[in-house]
């Protein structure tokens, strides 16, 4: 199992959701995993009910059987400062850089170097070992830029290798090359049964597969529930009206006549039922694409209360149980 | 649109089942005035921006309008639809609108390298210009970081406004990590390219490399040392020998940044937030109404998409419930007596086991004929009777789905609501499907222009 696991998905498919619960999925019998944020969003907090993240690492969640779940979210400039005062020792220059717009220069503007900040600082937290020699986070998982932005970003230690030749970015872009293209790490991408993210995904798979990245498996997210079956779903189509307001009515839901409370329900439920339909078609459609694509495909369901921390938890078990620990 | 707070009486619990605004957003109004030159469309990812833009474009089109819409980053059957399948930053009239009104569309997709090019080209000297695009410095800067994208986009804009070819503009914003992006990034970037740290980069390319040092001061010295160290020498060199070969360019950028942005603050430009009533999205959306309130922006609404309604929300998602408890009990009822060993469904062939009758499973009356006499005849009468019941039971806990649904879309929105009562807010219903081709975006545009969405098949809609 590889111990970077990164987590992207198409805007909306609930990418911060998935890598939290992957997370959560991964610290169980002891295990520690990190839970890392590079978009500066504060996602993780908001997930897990808590403050926003300072640039630390903390501990946020106790995973069943004892596990524990740190989090941290990285910022670009901090990190920026961290890397010169631990390879350059820069003090008072660094500060003075910052001062001068370099650190917002090289944070905002300078080409890859933010993403390298960001990888590397995941990176680094991979390969940390503690006083015994063992690493000390079992897995890192990182909530990463959305799939269209997700293979520039992780490949761009290659565009900063390419630009600068030689030199100390140079250096740490290619170590922080070797950890993201060998099986250490995992690319997993989230889609839901839609159109739109799963072409998105599809094509996020080709690009992350043509800069050699490593992908893992496809998360489809927010699967609604099995609601009416495939005998169901023929009969919708040829049922009487009428039928289906005798069955309404002696439900307990009035009259089933022309006019009658049951009787004018027919045709808004027979509506949603059509859409229901529709969608279920859309789906299946869709599902088959994601199967098409060879990767392990898992699915998690559309929690009907919304997303809190409970829901948190039972998308961890899911997750175990499908496997993906 | 002015600011006016109104008393917030939609944050009401008993306004329910569902989605009541304080004010109601008028599109075709916003579309169809003259004043109005563009329409900016943001919002977080996912919640269906691009669609929107193309949707309120083909809709001003088709009132009269001669529309460009400015996409970024279009999903390809969308772009298809609107027939720019290329990516080539010029404006493509598109074909199959209606305009008997007089409109016209176009749209185009933003080459932001293109477009980065392109300024290039036309404030340098083709010398100095083929020095910077060759650059390995610049083509990175140009091809996309973060910033870049958000630039070019108003750039893009600020090009198509100043042709003063359309009467309408519509702009999609950039799937930025944050909807904020776009309007820090270009002055971030203009700042950066006529700030302090430039001047210092360029100290030592304009005397002469290393034997200018001695000019500089000896902070001015440690910190090209400093950025030399930490950048690696030839990098250093890239930057510098860019920053040399834009220094003519440096006061543009503010300019046009500068610009661009009061382009964004004058009156005729509108803000139309896009959200989808989930949490995170309408987050995202006050966050911005709540920006673009600070910068002065002009913020003409929220649209809200993929709105749920229900024909029939005075059926509680409890009573549905209970009322589908009650079929499935009776169903069980009726297989403990009697015949009911005969009748077979789906779900309880198992348990009751098939007798002489060679009914398949199913029960579907037709595979029944041959059975001939009465009582299996009944018998087939009530499978199919089951049959219907297990159905109407399904529709009823469809149906208490989408109660659910509802109120939890109208807590959400309530949650906005509360905070800014202001802004007016127009909803699109849920659609099944994706949009890919013009009719379904003048559906988008009819169900934007809607005071209320419109539901499929069910006449009584969220009235």
């Amino acid at each position: 199992m590889s111990r970077l696991q990164v987590v992207s998905g198409k805007g909306g498919t609930g990418k911060t959701t998935v890598a939290a619960a992957l997370a959560l999925a991964l610290a169980t019998e002891g295990k520690r995993t990190l839970l890392v944020e590079v978009e500066g969003r504060q996602g993780i907090a908001q997930l897990f009910e808590t403050e926003a993240l300072p640039y630390e690492e903390r501990k946020i969640a106790i995973a069943p059987g004892g596990g524990e779940v740190y989090a941290l979210a990285i910022d670009p400039e901090l990190a920026l400062l961290d890397y010169l005062q631990m390879f350059y020792k820069l003090g008072s220059a660094g500060r003075a850089l910052r001062k001068l717009g370099a650190i917002d220069f090289a944070t905002t503007i300078a080409p890859g170097l933010r993403d390298v900040l960001l990888t590397g600082k995941a990176c680094e937290a991979v390969r940390r070992k503690d006083r015994d020699g063992r690493f000390a986070y079992d897995y890192v998982v990182m909530d990463a830029p959305p799939t269209g932005r997700i293979t520039r970003f992780l490949n761009v230690n290659d565009e900063v290798a390419g630009l600068a030749k030689i030199g100390p970015i140079h250096n740490q872009a290619q170590a922080v090359m070797r950890v993201l293209k060998s099986p250490e790490t995992a690319v997993h991408l989230v889609a839901l049964l839609e159109e739109m993210p799963v072409q998105e995904t599809a094509d996020g798979i080709s690009e992350l597969r043509a800069a050699r990245l490593p992908v893992g498996r496809v998360i489809v997210n927010m699967v609604r529930p099995r609601v009416l079956d495939t005998a169901d779903l023929e009969l919708l189509g040829a049922v009487p009206r009428s039928s289906v307001a005798r069955a309404l009515s002696s439900a307990g839901l009035g009259g089933a006549r022309r006019g009658g409370h049951a009787e004018r329900l027919v045709d808004p439920l027979l509506a949603q039922a059509e859409e229901y339909a529709e969608r279920h078609t859309l789906e299946a459609e869709q599902r088959a694409v994601l199967a098409d694509l060879g990767l392990p495909l898992h699915e998690l369901p559309l929690l009907t209360e919304g997303m809190d921390l409970a829901g948190l938890y039972e998308l961890a078990k899911e997750l175990r149980e499908q496997g993906v620990s | 649109m002015s600011r006016r707070p109104e008393p917030a009486q939609a944050h009401d619990p008993a306004a329910r089942h569902h989605l009541a605004p304080t004010r109601t957003l008028d599109i075709d109004p916003l579309i169809d005035d003259p004043d109005i030159r563009i329409v900016v469309c943001c919002g977080s990812g996912g919640v269906g921006k691009t669609t929107t833009a193309a949707a309120l474009g083909l809709r001003a089109a088709e009132r009269g309008r001669k529309v460009v819409v400015l996409t970024i980053d279009p999903a390809r059957r969308l772009a298809q639809s609107m027939g720019i399948d290329s990516l080539d930053n010029i404006p493509r009239r598109v074909k199959g609108i209606d305009d008997s009104a007089g409109g016209e569309l176009h749209a185009m997709m933003l080459d932001m390298k293109r477009t980065f090019d392109e300024i290039v080209e036309a404030h340098a000297d083709p010398e100095r210009a083929a020095a910077i695009l060759g650059n390995p410095f610049y083509q990175s800067l140009s091809a996309g970081f973060a910033g870049t994208q958000e630039y070019m986009a108003m750039e893009k804009l600020g090009q198509l406004r100043s042709r003063d070819e359309w009467d309408l503009i519509v702009v999609d914003t950039p799937p930025s990590r944050s909807a904020l992006d776009f309007l820090d990034a270009p002055k971030r970037l203009g700042s950066f390219l006529d700030g302090k740290l430039i001047r210092v980069l360029l100290a030592p390319a304009k005397v002469g490399g290393r034997a200018g040092m001695k000019f500089l001061n000896v902070g001015m010295s440690m910190m090209t040392g400093a950025l030399g160290k930490v950048l690696g020498g030839q990098l250093l060199k890239d930057v510098q020998t860019f920053v040399a070969a834009m220094d003519s360019m440096f006061g543009g950028f503010r300019t046009r940044a500068d610009a661009t942005y009061q382009l964004l603050q004058a009156p005729g430009t509108a803000f139309l937030v896009v959200a989808a009533p989930e949490r995170d999205a309408l987050r995202e959306a006050a966050y911005f109404v709540e920006r673009l309130a600070e910068e002065d922006m002009p913020l003409a609404g929220l649209v809200l998409n993929r709105v749920h309604g229900s024909g029939a929300d005075r059926l509680s998602a409890e009573r549905a419930l209970a009322a589908a408890e009650n079929l499935e009990d009776s169903r069980i009822v009726d297989q403990e007596n009697g015949k009911a060993g005969l009748r077979n469904s789906p779900d309880t062939y198992g348990s009751s086991d098939s007798s002489a009758q060679d009914v398949p499973d199913g029960g579907s009356p037709a595979t029944a004929d041959d059975t001939g006499a009465g009582d299996a005849e009944a018998d087939v009468k009530a499978a199919a009777e089951r049959s219907v019941d297990r159905l109407t039971a399904g529709l009823l806990r469809l149906h208490a789905e989408r109660m659910h649904l509802l109120s939890r879309e109208q807590r959400t929105r309530d949650r906005f609501t509360a905070l800014h009562p202001e802004v007016a807010v127009t909803e699109v219903a849920a659609l099944p499907g994706d949009v890919h081709d013009l009719a379904g975006l003048r559906d988008i545009g009819d169900r934007l222009a809607a005071h209320r969405p419109e539901l499929p098949g069910t006449p009584e809609a969220t009235a």
